[in-house]
């Protein structure tokens, strides 16, 4: 069991390192330029990072790989793709994937 | 500058109430993992990261050792760095103190809304940190407000409801109308196959090599 000035203290460990990643660019972008490469390369940063978040929550829901019709997640993951590619409707896509779900489950 | 602040609230209204079972839940597994109230309520300003928060409570629940939580918290935000430097270019002429405002409050979700803000040009573009700045107030007064009813009401959420499942539908409303041209349409594939491929890593590695790998192949496609 923790006291819970370890708790405090972690946490306070955990805001420090979070807040020091987001500023870091922003604050050091005065010396540090970025060269056109790396400039160019940022435009794929959300699509990899969001897609690297999503696959394995909509393919391995248990920890273990599953790319078949009997799994509910990549079934809803895919008609939410689907509703978002068409609609570009964040809450429709939401409750899409969510009824979905609810319903293959 | 009212204009932009409005703006970036309305962008992030649907985001912010996607947010929102999240905190809610969040408060109510803090709570179980055995993280004083007080403490897991304070983690949602001080850290302000929700993946990371999961992780965190999870790993509290296991008691795993202080200096793991911390690594594996700057591993996980390691995605921020991109977007930190993604926004900065357009943050430069500000004042010091709106630079850390803006850096404590650039998360997933405000930097969705914002950089989709950053990247169109509009009579009012001068005035466009305000729409950060709504977009990032919005989200963390949803997150405070959810995370605290969480952490009262933690007895009284039905489990069997799997909302977490929200969370990869809210980045799949994100990023399908993104996917728009070669690139980026490869950079998502990469990232997935990669992600999935090294899940079973340890310390979300497989969260960080799928992104790298992912930015790489856009890049290299898109030098044509």
């Amino acid at each position: 069991m923790r006291s819970a000035q370890t708790y405090w203290l972690i946490i306070a460990g955990m805001g420090v390192i979070t807040v020091a990643i987001r500023l870091s660019m922003i604050l050091l972008l005065g010396r540090v330029r970025l060269s056109p490469g790396v400039s160019r390369a940022l435009r794929f940063v959300p699509p990899a990072v969001f897609s690297a978040l999503i696959a394995p929550a909509l393919v391995r829901p248990a920890g273990l790989l599953d790319l078949s019709v009997g799994n509910p997640y990549l079934l809803a993951g895919a008609l939410a793709a689907a509703v978002a590619w068409r609609g570009k409707n964040m809450l429709l896509t939401i409750a899409a994937g969510m009824t979905a779900l609810l319903i293959l489950r | 500058m009212r204009t932009e602040f409005l703006a970036g609230v309305r962008a992030e209204i649907p985001l912010m109430l996607g947010a929102l079972p999240f905190g809610l839940i969040y408060g109510a597994l803090a709570r179980e993992a055995g993280i004083p109230p007080a403490a897991a309520l304070a983690m949602s300003s001080i850290v302000f990261a929700g993946s990371a928060q999961f992780i965190g409570t999870e790993l509290f629940a296991s008691g795993s050792p202080g200096a793991v939580i911390l690594l594996t918290t700057f591993v996980l935000n390691l995605r921020h760095l991109l977007y930190s430097a993604s926004v900065a270019p357009r943050l430069r002429h500000l004042r010091p103190a709106w630079k850390w405002l803006l850096g404590y409050l650039l998360t997933d979700e405000a930097y969705a809304v914002t950089i989709t803000r950053f990247q169109v040009r509009t009579p009012t573009d001068a005035d466009r940190h305000w729409f950060f700045l709504g977009a990032g107030l919005t989200l963390w007064a949803g997150w405070q407000l959810s995370t605290a009813a969480g952490v009262l009401l933690a007895a009284g959420i039905p489990t069997g409801w799997d909302l977490e499942f929200a969370l990869p539908l809210i980045f799949i409303a994100i990023i399908v109308p993104m996917l728009t041209d070669r690139g980026t349409r490869l950079a998502a594939l990469t990232a997935a196959v990669v992600a999935v491929a090294a899940a079973g890593a340890p310390l979300r590695a497989g969260l960080i090599a799928g992104a790298l790998a992912g930015i790489t192949a856009g890049w290299l496609v898109d030098r044509g």
